[in-house]
C-alpha cells in the first residue's frame, strides 16, 4: 500500500548505512582478509595459448616439490558447469582443450603462495596449438576448428513483431546505421578470492567474493557431486562487483576441491592479471539499426541486428544476446519491431554481464542513431525523443509491461539544468553538448532457473529487548543493499536502523535471494523485507490492540513505540509489544517473499527483458575537445534518474555518480582488446580508467514516480544511469567537432582520424553478411495490432 | 624452494613497536596483513599501479606493496587501523561515513590515509588540490565526487572535532 512521504521516518532519508563505519575503519572482512588455522594456498595454472588442444599434463615434478600438498587437473573435476542451465560448457580445469589465454588447466595447493607459484612452473603441459578466432569476422569465416562443437555460432535470435519491412517501405524517412562497441571489463578494486574449509564431519564451507552465492552453491553441488545441504556458501562483502562476480568461477570450485582432498582450509586469491581473464565483462557488439519515421518524427518500425563477440564460453551470453534487443521498445513507442542477433564463440576470456548487461551497446547505437535522424528531420534531438515516449501502464510491442515512467521529467530536468537547447547552438570552439536517454530493469522478471518459487525471501526474528534480526540471502556489493533491507524493516516496525542486526548471504542461515545482479535487490529483496516486517508488525498490533483495548487498525509503529494513531500517548514500547506477543505464543518471527508477476510474452525468448518495473534516465554531457590531439575531456554532466522512490537519496546519488564515472571510462578509454591472441593490457596501469583528475562536475536529479509495485515505490539505481552517458558523449563530440565516432571507446586517435577523413566519421561501414534463421513472427499485444 | 629463512625486523606501526620474524622477501603489505593481522590495508594489483595498498610512512603516502619492511625500521607507519584513537573515529572517517564516500569500502583505507596526509600538510585544500592528491588512488564505485566532498567536510570541521 502506498504511504504518503510525510509519514515516513527512515525511508527517503540520507542516513548513514549500517556498514559504513565498518568500512571506514578497515574492519570489513573481504574474502582475502580471512585467515583460518592451518590454511594453505591455491594457485591456478592458466593457458598461455588462445586456442589449443591439451595433449598431456604431467604434474609429477610439481607433486614432488617440497611444500606442495595437492595438484589437480581436469580429471579431478570433470563435471561441466555454467551459470545458465542452457550453457553448461565450462570445466573448472580444462581437460582436452583451452579456449582463451587464461583458461585454467591445473591447480596446486601448497603451504605458501610462493611455493604454489613455483610448483605451477613445474607442471608440464603439451599443447597442440589451433588457429585462434579473435573477432566476429573470423568467427563468421569459420576457418579452422570450431571452439565448441561444430560451429562458432553460440546463439541466434530472429524475432519479428509486426511487419517491419512493410512499415519501412511506407515510412516518410528511413535511416540505417552501423556501430561498434568494444568490450570492457568491470575492474573491481578487489581481486576475486575464495576460502574453502572442510569440517571434520565432511561439511564444506566456501567464503567467496561473489554477487551470486546461490548459484555458486548450486554449481558446487553439481561439480563436487555433493548434496547442497552438505555445502555452505557465504558471500563476503564484495570489494566492487559491477557484474564481474556474478558468475561461477574456476577458483571457487578448485579451492573447494583442494580443501576436500587436503583436509586443510584453502585460500585462492586471483592476481590482477587473472581478474582480467576471469572477466565476464562487456561483450564487444557490432550493431545495425534501421528505423522508419513519419514526417513528424514518430517511429513507425525498427529493425535491429546485434553481433556479439562472446569469448570462449557461454557464461550469461544467451541472456546478453537477448538483452541487446530487449529494451529498445520500453524506451520508445515502437509499433513494429524486428530483432536479429547472433553470439559467437571467440578465443577470448568469456564475456557476460557488466553494469547494464547487454544494453549499453544497443543504447549507444540507438541514441546516436536518433541524434542523426533528428538532424535529418530538422527536429531537435530532445523533441524527437519526446514524440516517441511510451505510455505508463502499457505493454510494448514485444510484450514488456511498463508500469511507471518518469522519462519526460528526467528529460526536462537535464535539458533545463544544462540549458541544452539554447547553449548547444552557440558553444565555443571545441566544446559540445550531447543528449541521450535510457531505460533499465528493476530486476529480471524471470529467474535463471525457471521455477515457481520466490526470487527473494527475508526472515525476521524479534528479540524481547526490541532488537530485530534480519536474515536475507542478498549480498552488499557496495551498492548499499544492507541499508535498503534495514531501512525498510525499521520503517515498517517503527524502530531505528541500529536496532536491526543483519545476517546476509549465508546459505546455511539466510533464506534465498537470487543475487546482487540485474538491479534486483532493492526491488525484490526490498519487497520481501517489507512483507516480512508487515507480518510481524501486524502480529504486534494484534496483541497491543488487545492490551490497549482498541482496534489494531488504529495502531501505528513509530519511534520505538506502538501507539494509537490519533492518541499517541496511548501506547506501549515496541519491546513491550514484542514481550506481549512472545508471552502469548512464543518466539516472534516473520517471513516475507517476493515473486515477480508472470510477465513473459507468448514467444520463445520472452523470458529476457521482462521486469516488474523499469527505471528511466536522461543525460546531457558537455565535452571539451582538443582538435590538435583528439583528446576529449568531460567537464560537466547533467543526469536525471527515475528512481521510483529513493529509499536513501544519498546512496542513490552515489549509484548515479558511480554509473556516470563508469560510463565515461567506457566512452573514452576503457577497452578489453587483444593482439595476437593476447590481452593487450591486463594491468591496472595500462588498462586506462578514469582517475580523480578526470572527474567532471555532476548534477544529479532524482525523479520519483512511486512505482505501484516497488517497495515504498522504489525502482533500481545501480545500472540504469550508466546507459545514456556513453551515447551522450558521442553526440556531444559531434556537436563540438562535427565528427561522428560510431565506435566505443572514443579514443583520441579515432577523433583525429575522423577529423582528417572526408567522411568525418570513424566506425563500421556495415555489418557482415550472416544467415540469420527464419524470422519468428510473434503475436503482438492487442493495442499494437494493425499499428 | 624450501621453507624460507626468516629475519628479525622491528616495525613501528600505529604508534606501537613490533618485533617480527619474517621472510626477507615479504613486502610491507604482506607483513601487515599476514603477520600483524592488519587486514585493513588492501591490495588491488601488488604492482604499484592502483594505490589500494596505500599506508602512511612518516606521514607521507606510501605503497606498501612495493615497500620492504627492512627498509622501514625506525620509520612511523600508519594504517587505517591507526586512524581512530581511543575508540573515536578520525574526522575523515566520520565524513566518509556520513556522505556515503565508501561504497564497497575496498579503496577506502588508502583514500582515507592519502586524504589525511593531504589535510595534515594543507588543512583547507582546494578541490583541485584534493583531486591532485587523490589521483593515484583508484576507486571504481563512487565516481570520486563523494570522496572529494567528504574530504572537504572533514577539513571544514577541523578544530571542531578531536584529532
Amino acid at each position: 500500500m502506498r504511504q504518503p512521504a510525510d509519514e515516513l521516518s527512515i525511508v527517503g532519508k540520507s542516513l548513514i548505512k549500517p556498514d559504513a563505519f565498518s568500512k571506514v575503519s578497515g574492519q570489513t572482512k573481504f574474502a582475502d582478509d580471512l585467515a583460518l588455522p592451518r590454511m594453505i594456498y591455491g594457485r591456478i595454472l592458466r593457458s598461455p595459448h588462445p586456442h589449443a588442444r591439451i595433449l598431456r599434463v604431467d604434474t609429477s615434478r610439481a607433486r614432488a616439490h617440497p611444500g606442495v600438498l595437492a595438484v589437480l587437473t581436469g580429471d579431478d573435476l570433470p563435471i561441466k558447469f555454467g551459470i545458465l542451465p542452457v550453457s553448461q560448457d565450462e570445466e573448472a580445469l580444462a581437460k582436452e582443450k583451452v579456449r582463451y589465454v587464461g583458461d585454467p588447466i591445473a591447480a596446486v595447493a601448497a603451504t605458501d603462495e610462493w611455493i604454489a607459484d613455483e610448483a605451477l612452473d613445474l607442471i608440464d603441459v603439451q599443447f597442440q596449438e589451433l588457429p585462434p578466432v579473435m573477432s566476429i569476422e573470423q568467427a563468421i569465416a569459420g576457418a579452422g576448428e570450431p571452439i565448441h562443437g561444430t560451429s562458432n555460432v553460440h546463439k541466434t535470435v530472429a524475432l519479428e513483431f509486426g511487419d517491419t519491412d512493410e512499415a519501412l517501405r511506407a515510412a516518410a524517412h528511413v535511416r540505417e546505421d552501423a556501430v561498434f562497441f568494444e568490450g570492457s571489463t568491470h575492474l573491481p578494486m578487489e581481486q576475486h578470492a575464495a576460502v574453502a574449509q572442510v569440517a571434520a564431519d565432511g561439511k564444506l564451507t566456501l567464503w567467496t567474493s561473489s554477487q551470486t552465492p546461490h548459484y555458486v552453491h548450486r554449481a558446487l553441488g553439481k561439480v563436487l557431486e555433493m548434496p547442497m545441504s552438505r555445502i555452505r556458501v557465504i558471500a563476503t562483502p564484495n570489494g566492487g562487483g559491477f557484474g564481474g562476480k556474478s558468475d561461477i568461477f574456476a577458483h571457487e570450485l578448485v579451492a573447494a576441491k583442494l580443501a576436500l582432498v587436503t583436509g586443510r582450509p584453502v585460500k585462492i586469491t586471483l592476481t590482477r592479471e587473472e581478474v582480467f581473464y576471469a572477466h565476464r565483462g562487456r561483450h564487444p557488439v557490432l550493431m545495425k539499426v534501421k528505423t522508419g519515421f513519419r514526417k513528424d518524427g514518430r517511429i513507425t518500425a525498427m529493425q535491429f541486428q546485434s553481433f556479439l563477440d562472446g569469448g570462449g564460453y557461454g557464461s550469461y551470453g544467451v541472456a546478453s544476446t537477448y538483452y541487446t534487443g530487449a529494451l529498445q521498445a520500453t524506451t520508445y513507442a515502437i509499433p513494429r519491431y524486428r530483432f536479429e542477433a547472433v553470439r559467437f564463440f571467440t578465443n577470448k576470456p568469456p564475456c557476460g554481464p557488466k553494469r547494464g548487461h547487454g544494453t549499453p551497446q544497443p543504447r549507444f547505437a540507438l541514441e546516436t542513431h536518433l541524434d542523426k535522424v533528428a538532424e535529418e528531420l530538422g527536429i531537435d534531438p530532445v523533441e524527437l525523443r519526446r514524440r516517441n515516449l511510451p505510455k505508463p501502464d502499457s505493454r510494448t510491442v514485444n510484450w514488456l509491461r511498463i508500469t511507471s515512467i518518469g522519462l519526460e521529467e528526467c528529460i526536462n530536468k537535464v535539458v533545463e539544468g544544462s540549458g541544452f537547447l539554447k547553449r548547444r547552438t552557440s558553444m565555443p570552439a571545441g566544446r559540445g553538448l550531447g543528449f541521450a536517454v535510457s531505460c533499465y530493469l528493476s530486476g529480471a522478471g524471470t529467474a535463471i532457473y525457471w521455477n515457481e518459487m520466490p526470487h527473494s525471501e527475508v526472515q525476521l526474528k524479534l528479540d524481547r529487548n526490541g532488537g530485530v534480526s534480519l536474515l536475507c540471502g542478498a549480498i552488499d556489493i557496495g551498492q548499499g543493499s544492507d541499508h535498503i533491507l534495514a531501512a525498510i524493516v525499521a520503517e515498517v516496525l517503527g524502530v531505528s536502523l541500529e536496532d536491526i542486526q543483519l545476517t546476509t548471504a549465508d546459505t546455511d542461515l539466510t533464506p534465498i535471494d537470487l543475487g546482487s545482479y540485474s538491479s534486483r535487490v532493492t526491488f525484490m529483496a526490498g519487497n520481501a523485507a517489507k512483507a516480512a516486517a508487515e507480518k510481524v508488525r501486524d502480529r504486534l498490533f494484534e496483541v497491543a490492540a488487545k492490551a490497549l483495548q482498541c482496534d489494531p487498525d488504529e495502531l501505528i509503529a513509530r519511534d520505538h513505540r506502538v501507539v494509537r494513531r490519533n492518541r499517541p500517548a496511548d501506547g506501549m514500547d515496541f519491546a513491550q509489544a514484542v514481550q506481549l506477543a512472545e508471552a502469548q505464543d512464543g518466539l516472534v518471527t516473520g517471513t516475507g517473499s517476493y515473486t515477480p508477476p508472470k510477465l513473459a510474452g507468448p514467444y520463445k525468448g520472452s523470458g529476457v527483458g521482462p521486469s516488474p518495473a523499469y527505471s528511466y534516465s536522461a543525460a546531457v554531457v558537455e565535452v571539451d575537445c582538443d582538435s590538435r590531439t583528439g583528446e576529449v575531456r568531460v567537464p560537466e554532466v547533467w543526469i536525471a534518474h527515475d528512481i521510483g522512490r529513493a529509499i536513501n537519496p544519498m546512496l542513490v546519488i552515489g549509484q548515479v555518480e558511480g554509473s556516470v564515472y563508469m560510463a565515461l571510462g567506457e566512452a573514452l578509454m576503457e577497452e578489453q582488446s587483444f593482439r595476437l591472441g593476447l590481452h593487450k593490457f591486463p594491468s591496472l596501469l595500462e588498462y586506462k580508467s578514469p582517475t580523480a583528475l578526470e572527474t567532471p562536475i555532476m548534477h544529479t536529479y532524482l525523479v520519483e514516480t512511486i512505482d505501484r509495485e516497488g517497495p515504498f515505490g522504489a525502482k533500481e539505481a545501480g545500472q540504469g544511469p550508466l546507459l545514456p552517458v556513453i551515447p551522450a558523449v558521442a553526440n556531444a563530440i559531434y556537436n563540438a567537432l562535427g565528427v561522428r565516432i560510431d565506435e566505443v571507446p572514443i579514443t583520441p586517435d579515432k577523433v583525429l582520424k575522423a577529423m582528417n577523413d572526408r567522411s568525418k566519421r570513424v566506425g563500421p561501414k556495415s555489418v557482415p553478411a550472416f544467415d540469420f534463421p527464419p524470422l519468428i513472427n510473434a503475436d503482438v499485444p492487442d493495442e499494437w495490432k494493425g499499428k | 624452494m624450501s621453507i624460507p629463512d626468516r629475519v628479525a625486523v622491528r616495525l613501528r606501526v600505529n604508534g606501537e613497536e613490533a618485533a617480527l620474524m619474517v621472510p626477507p622477501y615479504k613486502t610491507l603489505l604482506e607483513v601487515l596483513r599476514e603477520d600483524m593481522g592488519l587486514t585493513g590495508t588492501k591490495h588491488g594489483c601488488e604492482l604499484g599501479e592502483c594505490s589500494t595498498c596505500g599506508v602512511l610512512v612518516d606521514g607521507k603516502p606510501f605503497l606498501s606493496c612495493l615497500s620492504m619492511p627492512l627498509d622501514l625500521e625506525g620509520r612511523e607507519i600508519l594504517t587505517v587501523e591507526g586512524m581512530s584513537a581511543d575508540g573515536r573515529s578520525h574526522p575523515l572517517q566520520i565524513a566518509f561515513a556520513e556522505l556515503g564516500a565508501a561504497q564497497c569500502g575496498y579503496c577506502t583505507p588508502a583514500m582515507l590515509l592519502t586524504a589525511k596526509a593531504l589535510l595534515d600538510r594543507d588543512p583547507h585544500p582546494s578541490r583541485d588540490a584534493i583531486m591532485e592528491a587523490l589521483a593515484g588512488v583508484l576507486c571504481r564505485c563512487t565516481g570520486y565526487l563523494k570522496i572529494f566532498e567528504a574530504v572537504e567536510l572533514a577539513a571544514s570541521r577541523a578544530g571542531t572535532l578531536a584529532r
